[in-house]
């Protein structure tokens, strides 16, 4: 089988294993431990979303109707408008940043612990 | 963003360098098929021809990826945005890189976890199997052939201008010429050839551009201030260069355009296929996680540079020199290597224009073929093998589908590209983001977060934000009723933004939610969990 209709496929070329049914999926999904992971995950990725979009919406609002403002001279020819849409690369890299690192110290081992159990058919 | 790649006149004395800019693409054409053969060696498995085998680093992805999304007109656009709009051209770097959030915090984990081969996979994974892949498959393909066309019809103007190829007949050589390398490169190399094609192009797009910045800083001792100071007063504009305005400023009608780009831009990325795709040549989630971080870091810092570029065009060439050449800018970054390389008729000018003008060409190739791969991928894998075989066909014959797919796609390109050269393209590539936001962003979302997600809502909200963003472009000035539309005689417009998102992408995310609200049928909750389940911890990745 090298094609996915309803069921998870093994990968291509390899032969054909069984991986954990739906009931363990269910069963692992209903965990206090996966329950914790997707916690984690969303507590932190969904907040983060919502608090990059309206930041950038925000700036894309001073932009349009708060061009005077934008155009405040702060030192030499740099303005508000400038030093806040540099402040959008630096907050971009930052939320990488800040997402990595939760990612790799808080959800990482979690996902690696249940996928590993999982995948040893416990 | 290709948005302005609409070209007129000649680079000032291009024709005399043509010999030097052919010679250095043809190199970078020989280096790339030489990889690409090689890459088609390895290439057998439907594993290889779609995801590169996996083998990919998250560096090495960083890199594609980063090839991937800089299009020529990301080069050439912004840059001659900035040079002629100042600080308006510079929004849209913004966006561009904002978005990359979307994909690193939502979407390219969880992807990487519970997908094989395109988009369509994760979309169809708790659905009725079929609905779903012919509409993941028909949202991917409208996107990357609005996407993919822009790119053709781009080069054909690109190349006229910079090798001074007018006739009609050339720039339809052109065009064919595009088409048949970015066929070679993915029939033959399949993701493994794109991946290298892609990653060679970003190095040589990076170093162009850091080599223009330097000589450009080095021109003003480091000082921005200074820079930024000449821009404005040669501008004409004064200080108002330096803000917000200029371009989207004018009425109530370009600031709600402007908002709608934004969030078109901003939604955009994380739902383009050929964007998507490029997650699966990674082991792993936490490879792609580290490949969306360096696309981030080499995205970003390409886009700090466009403003030195866009600047300093603006400051050390005029205004009418600019506006001659192009009247979209397009050539202000080429004009400005030429210039800050000793001027027009040196040496060094002419070294560096065509330095620059082979990196463009490289660009568009680059980016054509990464397009195609993602169209006949979701061609072969979701349309011919899930839906027209039921899922019944072959390792073998999925990946000469996909091959075959590819010679289609790509010759059903070069034909639209041909017919469009002279069209004004440009909202296409907005259209490509608008599309992408509205269709496929809400569908991936629901399917990876929302428990009650239904076949029903991911059908009306595919098929509701494909629709109502490519009709709301129909009806609009990019394609009639202005002297700078697609068809400049008709006059049918009455939606009076040039991007859809502000209206689409709300409406996609609604009919989602309608449709999954109002189904009959209850979502499979078994399928959920095991979805929920991959897509969080990665077992059983492929």
């Amino acid at each position: 089988m090298t094609t996915e209709a309803a069921a998870p496929p093994p990968e291509a070329g390899g032969a054909p294993q069984a991986g954990p049914t739906a009931e363990e999926f269910t069963r692992v999904q209903d965990s206090a431990e996966f329950a914790e992971l997707r916690r984690s995950f969303r507590s932190f990725a969904f907040p983060l979303t919502v608090a990059f979009i309206v930041w950038y919406l925000l700036y894309v609002l001073l932009c349009s109707y708060a061009a005077d403002f934008m155009g405040t001279r702060l030192f030499g020819n740099i303005n508000v408008g400038l030093v806040l849409g540099l402040a959008q690369f630096a907050t971009t890299f930052l939320i990488a940043w800040l997402y990595s690192r939760h990612a790799a110290t808080k959800l990482d081992p979690k996902a690696l612990a249940i996928k590993s159990r999982m995948e040893a058919g416990e | 963003m290709s948005s302005t790649l609409h070209l007129t006149t000649t680079a000032a004395g291009a024709t005399e360098h043509q010999p030097l800019i052919i010679t250095l693409f043809g190199l970078f054409v020989v280096a790339t098929l030489i990889i690409t053969v090689w890459a088609g060696r390895q290439t057998k498995s439907a594993a290889d021809f779609y995801a590169g085998g996996r083998q990919f680093t998250g560096f090495q992805n960083g890199l594609a990826i980063s090839g991937d999304y800089m299009s020529a007109a990301s080069f050439l656009g912004i840059a001659g945005a900035i040079a002629l709009f100042g600080y308006d051209g510079f929004l849209y770097s913004i966006g561009f890189l904002v978005a990359w959030l979307v994909a690193l915090l939502l979407v390219a984990e969880p992807l990487r976890n519970s997908g094989r081969y395109t988009m369509g996979d994760v979309l169809a994974y708790r659905m009725r199997q079929r609905p779903v892949r012919t509409a993941a498959g028909t949202s991917t393909i409208v996107v990357s052939i609005f996407y993919l066309l822009a790119q053709m019809a781009g080069a054909g103007v690109l190349v006229s201008l910079l090798l001074g190829i007018t006739s009609d007949g050339g720039k339809v050589a052109v065009v064919a010429l595009v088409g048949v390398l970015m066929i070679v490169y993915v029939t033959i190399g399949g993701m493994k050839g794109t991946t290298w094609v892609q990653m060679i192009k970003a190095v040589l797009l990076i170093a162009g551009a850091l080599l223009i910045t330097v000589l450009v800083l080095v021109k003003f001792n480091f000082n921005v201030s200074e820079l930024l100071g000449k821009a404005a007063e040669n501008s004409g504009q004064g200080a108002k260069f330096l803000e917000p305005g200029m371009k989207y400023g004018k009425d109530s009608t370009t600031k709600l355009d402007f908002i709608s780009l934004g969030l078109a831009l901003v939604l955009g990325t994380a739902g383009l296929p050929h964007i998507l795709i490029r997650f699966y040549t990674v082991p792993t989630a936490k490879a792609a996680r580290k490949s969306v971080n360096w696309a981030i870091g080499i995205i970003g810092a390409f886009y700090l540079m466009t403003i030195a570029l866009g600047f300093g065009a603006a400051a050390l060439l005029g205004r009418a020199d600019i506006l001659a050449s192009n009247k979209a800018g397009n050539t202000a970054a080429p004009l400005l290597a030429q210039e800050i390389g000793g001027g027009a008729g040196s040496t060094g000018g002419a070294v560096l224009l065509a330095v620059i003008s082979a990196v463009a060409f490289a660009t568009i190739l680059a980016v054509v073929a990464g397009l195609t791969l993602a169209s006949s991928s979701s061609f072969a894998h979701d349309l011919y093998v899930n839906v027209i075989r039921k899922g019944k066909a072959t390792e073998k014959e999925e990946v000469r589908a996909a091959r075959w797919s590819t010679v289609v796609i790509g010759a059903v390109a070069i034909g639209l590209g041909a017919l469009a050269r002279d069209l004004n393209v440009a909202g296409l590539v907005a259209l490509a983001f608008a599309v992408a936001a509205s269709a496929n962003l809400p569908t991936i979302l629901y399917s990876l977060f929302w428990k009650r997600f239904t076949t029903q809502g991911a059908l009306w909200s595919i098929y509701g934000g494909l629709i109502s963003a490519v009709g709301l472009v129909l009806f609009s000035p990019v394609v009639s009723g202005k002297p700078t539309s697609m068809f400049k005689d008709a006059d049918f417009y009455w939606f009076p933004l040039e991007n859809p998102g502000l209206i689409s992408i709300p409406l996609g995310f609604l009919l989602g939610w309608l449709g999954t609200v109002l189904s009959k049928e209850k979502a499979d909750a078994r399928k959920f969990a095991e979805l929920e389940v991959r897509s969080l911890t990665g077992t059983g990745a492929h």
